[in-house]
């Protein structure tokens, strides 16, 4: 245990931190704007890095993958935002369309699956599945329209479990679009290689996402501080009905909020892919990570996530080398600790 | 109270079906009902908490978990359960269950909605760490496999149909336990927190109390579905404990109907049989699984069971509405 230990698990837990930040701070923001706790948040994770990969695949470009990505994603969460978590007016009817569809979809493929001489081929040619989803469709969003759905913006249990489920919806989605294989999302090669310091060498990509994480967070900090949107934003956080009172819309705030919390979360899938891996299974086991962050640092602050996401990326550095039987222990015993004593987290305003 | 009666009824004619009619089933089906059965005890522990305490918790699974691992590992290293000792099993489950219950709820119990989802939350990720990382204890990511197999003690619960009845049995004794449990003066004290905690404070109850004690009641329910888990599956490993059981938990109450009871039973024969059944039959199964979480949350409030309810509220609103037709038809003219 000399210098060069602590040195390089520091080293490795501040990078580690930096790439929580990406993703606690969307989540924190979520909550705190919209107090909704969502729990497909590490799907958006794990999604960004398929993205990246298609990209990666199609095009050759690592630099081009992290803007498609953060895009792609950012507008799955604002659709998601919009038609499921808090759905108005038309929107209402998009999303029993896209449900009548879905559920379309699932009777058509079974009925492909239980009657195959019913109806000819497995999957058939998609004209005929796309026709006879719309002959199905039409009947349930019928229904559907009949049926009042439940309003489910102030019942925590039941945002979580909306959550899950998507999160599983897209947990198959990927398997399908991307089979279950682990990959890799390989850097540029400018950025693989190592800095000598000190008789330590350091590799250069990790530097890249604490610096990185840094010019993030300062300018979302800027924004947040000394713009109008900002300022609107931290009203919202702290008491949304009177900001809504003195006519901030907060419905466009929270939309937007969304937006950046899910793009985030893809950028930082993108950027973690390249010593995490981008593989099955990865958005559950960033989905608690993400909350000890959000907990620790408090629900709805910024600083609160970055301080949130570098204990939790020492934590979980020092805990595996010094106790690796007790690795995951050291990182959520502190979180229990801290909802116990300060239920608002380190930062939180409440 | 007469309809109380038909519920009761009707509860205890579809258990005797599922008694006589499962092991008619192919072993399949024997398997699936009895796996189905030992995670409804825990889907109905935690209906304690959720649907008449009005706790959601998020780490159900912590007491399944520390119930099936100390099963396994008992099994294993010391050879206990295995014999007439399994019977000795099922309260030192239950006593684990509602000992850590009693330890958790220390923390968890102050906090309240979105504050008492994290912490326990948090606190069913400090089992699944254990569970995950304690290779010496918990075999780690392998888990523990029975290499005992089932208890044979006079009777051979290695046969799947032994097990089924005897899983049988201790899912009924829970139900009538827990029935029974919320049909006493505690329990009206827990549905009076759970609609209004201050009125209850007000009145000089202790409210913290009740809590701990539901969830400690809940905890033990949890460590007996554990034990039994143990010995369906064959095999403990950390996807017992990882936050998608507690979430399915969560799940299986709700799409039944929370505070009912067998809600959580009728919930988990529905999930598992998705699970289990359609993956058998498609690769995209959990797209199934997905929409009935989106569907369920969406269009069932208060779950399958308050769907009779939902049906006559819409019929009386629609007599309502034919009586106003009635009676200012006249006066239009």
């Amino acid at each position: 245990m000399n210098t060069q230990f602590w040195v390089v698990q520091a080293f490795n837990g501040v990078s580690y931190g930096a790439l929580l930040f990406l993703v606690g701070a969307g989540l924190s923001l979520i909550f705190g704007v919209m107090r909704i706790v969502n729990l497909s948040h590490g799907s958006y994770f794990l999604l960004g890095g398929y993205v990246a990969l298609s990209v990666i695949w199609i095009t050759g470009s690592w630099a081009l993958s992290i803007p498609i990505a953060v895009i792609a994603i950012a507008l799955v969460g604002l659709v998601m935002e919009r038609l499921f978590l808090r759905p108005e007016g038309r929107a209402k009817n998009i999303r029993d369309a896209l449900i009548a569809l879905g559920i379309a979809l699932i009777i058509r493929l079974s009925l492909g699956r239980l009657l195959p001489q019913m109806i000819p081929g497995q999957i058939g040619n998609i004209v005929q599945v796309t026709l006879v989803v719309a002959i199905i469709a039409v009947p349930i969003y019928l229904v559907l329209q009949r049926i009042s759905a439940v309003a489910i913006e102030a019942d925590t249990l039941r945002q979580v479990l909306m959550t899950v489920g998507f999160a599983f919806l897209f947990q198959q989605a990927a398997l399908d679009l991307w089979s279950g294989n682990p990959f890799d999302i390989s850097p540029p090669p400018a950025l693989t290689q190592s800095v000598s310091l000190g008789g330590m060498s350091f590799p250069l990509y990790r530097l890249f996402m604490i610096v990185g994480a840094l010019v993030i967070g300062i300018l979302l900090w800027l924004a947040m501080e000394k713009t109008r949107m900002g300022a609107m934003v931290r009203a919202t956080v702290d008491d949304a009905q009177m900001a809504r009172g003195v006519g901030i819309d907060t419905n466009k705030i929270s939309m937007f909020i969304f937006a950046l919390g899910a793009g985030m979360a893809a950028l930082g899938g993108v950027i973690g892919g390249a010593f995490l891996g981008v593989y099955p299974g990865l958005d559950f086991e960033m989905l608690p990570i993400a909350f000890a962050v959000v907990i620790i640092g408090g629900m709805g602050s910024l600083g609160g996530a970055a301080i949130g996401a570098l204990l939790v990326g020492l934590a979980d550095n020092f805990g595996k080398a010094l106790f690796p039987e007790l690795a995951y222990f050291t990182l959520y015993a502190p979180m229990v600790l801290i909802l116990a004593l300060k239920p608002t987290g380190l930062f939180g305003r409440d | 109270m007469s309809t109380q009666n038909l519920k009761i009824a009707i509860v205890i004619v579809c258990l005797l079906a599922l008694l006589v009619l499962v092991p008619m089933g192919n072993s399949f089906v024997v398997l699936l009902a009895t796996r189905a059965m030992a995670f409804a005890i825990l889907a109905m522990s935690l209906d304690i908490l959720l649907g008449f305490t009005g706790l959601a918790s998020l780490g159900q699974a912590a007491y399944f978990g520390v119930g099936a691992y100390l099963t396994a590992y008992l099994a294993n290293y010391y050879g206990f359960g295995l014999k007439w000792d399994f019977w000795l099993m099922i309260p030192i489950g239950m006593a684990v269950g509602g000992a850590l219950a009693a330890l958790f709820g220390l923390f968890a119990i102050r906090a309240t909605g979105t504050y008492f989802l994290m912490i326990t939350l948090a606190l069913g990720q400090c089992v699944w760490g254990l569970a995950y990382r304690w290779n010496s204890v918990t075999g780690g990511d392998n888990g523990i496999t029975l290499k005992g197999g089932r208890p044979q003690f006079g009777i051979d619960l290695t046969n799947d149909i032994n097990f089924f009845y005897l899983t049988f049995a201790f899912f009924a004794a829970t139900l009538f336990a827990l029935y029974v449990l919320i049909r006493s003066p505690f329990g009206k004290s827990l549905l009076g927190i759970r609609e209004r905690e201050l009125r209850m404070r007000i009145l000089g109850y202790n409210v913290w109390l009740h809590k701990y004690i539901a969830f400690i009641i809940a905890g033990a329910f949890g460590g007996l579905s554990g034990v039994i888990w143990a010995h369906a599956n064959g095999i403990v490993t950390p996807e017992t404990v990882v936050l998608t059981t507690s979430v399915d938990a969560l799940l299986m109450t709700v799409l039944g109907g929370a505070g009912t009871l067998v809600g959580g039973a009728i919930g988990s024969a529905i999930v598992f049989g998705l699970r289990e059944y359609v993956s058998t039959l498609v690769p995209w199964w959990q797209y199934v699984l997905g929409g009935v979480y989106v569907l369920t949350i969406l269009y069932l409030p208060s779950g399958l069971m308050g769907i009779p309810e939902r049906v006559r509220q819409w019929r009386n609103s629609q007599k309502k509405r034919e009586t106003t037709k009635m009676t200012t038809a006249p006066s239009s003219h």
